[in-house]
């Protein structure tokens, strides 16, 4: 399957990447290439086979609901590139415009 | 020069010098630093060394040792630790601009582990940026380069955890494996590498990249050695509820049961898949009549759904990757621009500058493969897919107890040989499918090409938990081949 120019600044947009005009022409060519290695998977006939998520037949296990000590706020903020010391410190979100 | 030789010695023989006192703990990581000194200028392993953690580990040994105690079983081992790794006192950064200077804040629990049972952390060993690759070129700190060939890559992901094994900088190092990234790199240098079942070894600390495939393993020296790394680090785990509740195995105890009456399968038709070098190819017939000669019973079987393995990985991988990665937002840690207009500004343009090109190419396959429109046609196909290669592994160990293929289709390749992505993916074939069925499988040395003189792999795969039967069979090959592969740069005196 062929992908376009503009599928990949649409998926750039979904994966909040800011890509160069270069940038998305050589994304066009390798995704296509690599799209069109992988088509044999479309057709294949896997009609009411089941898809696996995960290898294993797990089932969740739940620890034991007991208070443990997490990481100090200060762990938390330590590669934080912006804080105060009390909080990531974000550019106002109210108002920004996100395109849908 | 040292009398503590580590491209010569394994982990046993270390661990057992310094529990009889032929040397002390301290005196095993002064030799780790002065052989990193020698010779990873040139090889480019490691990304930093935690020469703090190392000391206190290896005074700690010392001091056990003075008291009387019985020592653990990695006493004075030293070890690397892939970048992906958290170790608090280190920088995590994966080999991404995105991470650089991030200061781990908590440990990888089968790090910890292994600093438990003695082992010395010499440092962090360099990777393809957030594992994505099979050469060690997508690091944004530059290559590592393999200590048979320094004009070779030595494969990847993990390819700085199997170039400190393989040039005698450590004894052990752990990697990480979502497609191959242990045992790719394990076949490129001449080390024993294993990837342990699915759910054998806790996955917490580890950065994720592809959550129902990532598992994290052992390079060494020798069979023994692996096995040995692997008691210390396997075990459910309870910050990771993924890890498997399953009794770790006494797998250093199943080493000597040779291969008598093991159930050997040649698994032929991907032995027979184009692109397969014809010495490797011949070598894993060469390794199957070396079972036979054992007492094993020998025999072939196919595999029919995994030819669909590489398409179905470059599906499910990616788009775990891409929602894995889609943490890295500019705000709680990691790379962020200066001038952001707004938030999104922010994400985007962060993400743009801290990713490498190859992060980029995944996150956007990935995207692409879980949007509205794509998600059945690919998404879920792979899916399908993957269950049907689970039903073909599940089939083939029905009737044999471990199976042999290659591990890589050829040996070390030159850098900037494989630029074109596709290329490069080919490089995981046969260890892509593992993965995705959840197995165990091992990589051992089984001889060198003839013409480049670099080492082949021989990959063997068991079953689910089946570590005890897989590193069996692998002593067992490795006694009977009797080769020490020791890399031309191992042998340069110090």
């Amino acid at each position: 399957m062929a992908i376009t120019e503009s599928d990949v600044r649409h998926v750039a947009m979904l994966a909040r990447l800011a890509l160069s005009d270069d940038q998305v022409r050589t994304l066009t060519a390798e995704l296509s290439a690599v799209l069109g290695h992988i088509d044999e998977l479309q057709r294949l006939d896997l009609e009411g086979v089941e898809p696996t998520a995960h290898p294993l037949a797990m089932t969740d296990r739940m620890r034991a609901d007991v208070v443990v000590p997490g990481l100090s706020r200060a762990e938390a903020l330590k590669n934080a590139p912006e804080t105060d010391g009390t909080a990531f410190i974000v550019p106002a979100i109210t108002g920004a415009g996100e395109e849908s | 020069m040292s009398a503590i030789d580590l491209s010569v010695l394994t982990a046993r023989q270390v661990r057992d010098g310094v529990a009889s006192g032929t040397f002390s703990a301290r005196e095993v990581a002064d030799a780790a630093y002065a052989r990193i000194e020698a010779v990873d200028d040139d090889v480019h392993a490691f990304l930093e060394l935690s020469q703090d953690l190392a000391y206190e580990a290896a005074d700690r040994v010392d001091a056990m040792r003075a008291a009387g105690d019985e020592l653990p079983p990695l006493a004075g081992v030293p070890a690397g630790i892939k970048d992906n790794m958290n170790l608090v006192g280190t920088h995590t950064t994966c080999s991404s601009r995105m991470l650089e200077g991030y200061e781990s804040v908590y440990d990888c629990t089968a790090v910890r582990r292994l600093i438990d049972a003695g082992a010395l952390p010499i440092g962090k060993c360099n990777m393809d940026e957030f594992a994505f690759g099979s050469s060690t070129e997508n690091s944004a700190f530059g290559p590592t380069r393999n200590p048979w060939d320094l004009e070779r890559v030595p494969g990847g992901s993990s390819g700085g955890s199997a170039a400190c094994v393989a040039a005698g900088m450590t004894s052990i190092s752990l990697g990480s494996d979502t497609g191959g990234s242990i045992r790719q790199p394990g076949a490129l240098t001449g080390t024993v590498a294993l990837k342990p079942t699915y759910g054998r070894v806790s996955r917490y600390g580890v950065v994720a990249f592809g959550s129902s495939l990532d598992q994290i393993g052992p390079f060494g020296k020798s069979v023994d050695d692996v096995a040995l790394a692997l008691e210390a680090i396997a075990g459910a785990d309870p910050m990771d509820a993924t890890s498997a509740p399953e009794p770790v195995g006494r797998y250093t105890q199943a080493l000597d049961l040779g291969a008598e009456g093991l159930r050997v399968g040649i698994v032929r038709d991907m032995l027979d898949l184009e692109g397969c070098a014809a010495e490797v190819r011949a070598s894993v017939d060469m390794a199957a009549e070396t079972f036979a000669a054992l007492g094993a019973e020998v025999g072939e079987v196919d595999l029919p759904a995994t030819r669909h393995g590489l398409a179905a990985y470059y599906i499910i991988g990616p788009a775990e990757a891409s929602s894995n990665l889609a943490r890295f937002d500019g705000i709680r840690y990691g790379h962020r621009v200066p001038d952001a207009a707004d938030v999104i500004d922010l994400y985007t343009r962060s993400r743009a500058e801290g990713f490498g090109p190859e992060s980029i190419r995944r996150i956007m396959l990935g995207t692409y493969a879980l949007s509205a429109g794509y998600y059945d046609a690919y998404y879920g196909q792979a899916q399908k897919a993957r269950t049907r290669i689970i039903e073909d592994f599940r089939a083939a160990f029905e009737r044999f107890d471990v199976l042999l293929t290659p591990t890589t289709p050829g040996v070390a390749f030159h850098f900037g040989e494989k630029s074109d992505p596709y290329t490069m993916y080919l490089n995981d074939v046969y260890t892509i499918p593992v993965n995705l069925a959840g197995n165990c499988a091992v990589s051992v040395p089984s001889g060198l090409c003839s013409g480049s003189g670099m080492p082949i792999g021989l990959q063997i795969i068991a079953d689910h938990f089946a570590e005890e039967t897989l590193l069996r069979a692998a002593a067992a090959f490795e006694e009977a081949t009797a080769f020490e592969p020791v890399p031309p740069l191992a042998r340069i005196p110090k």
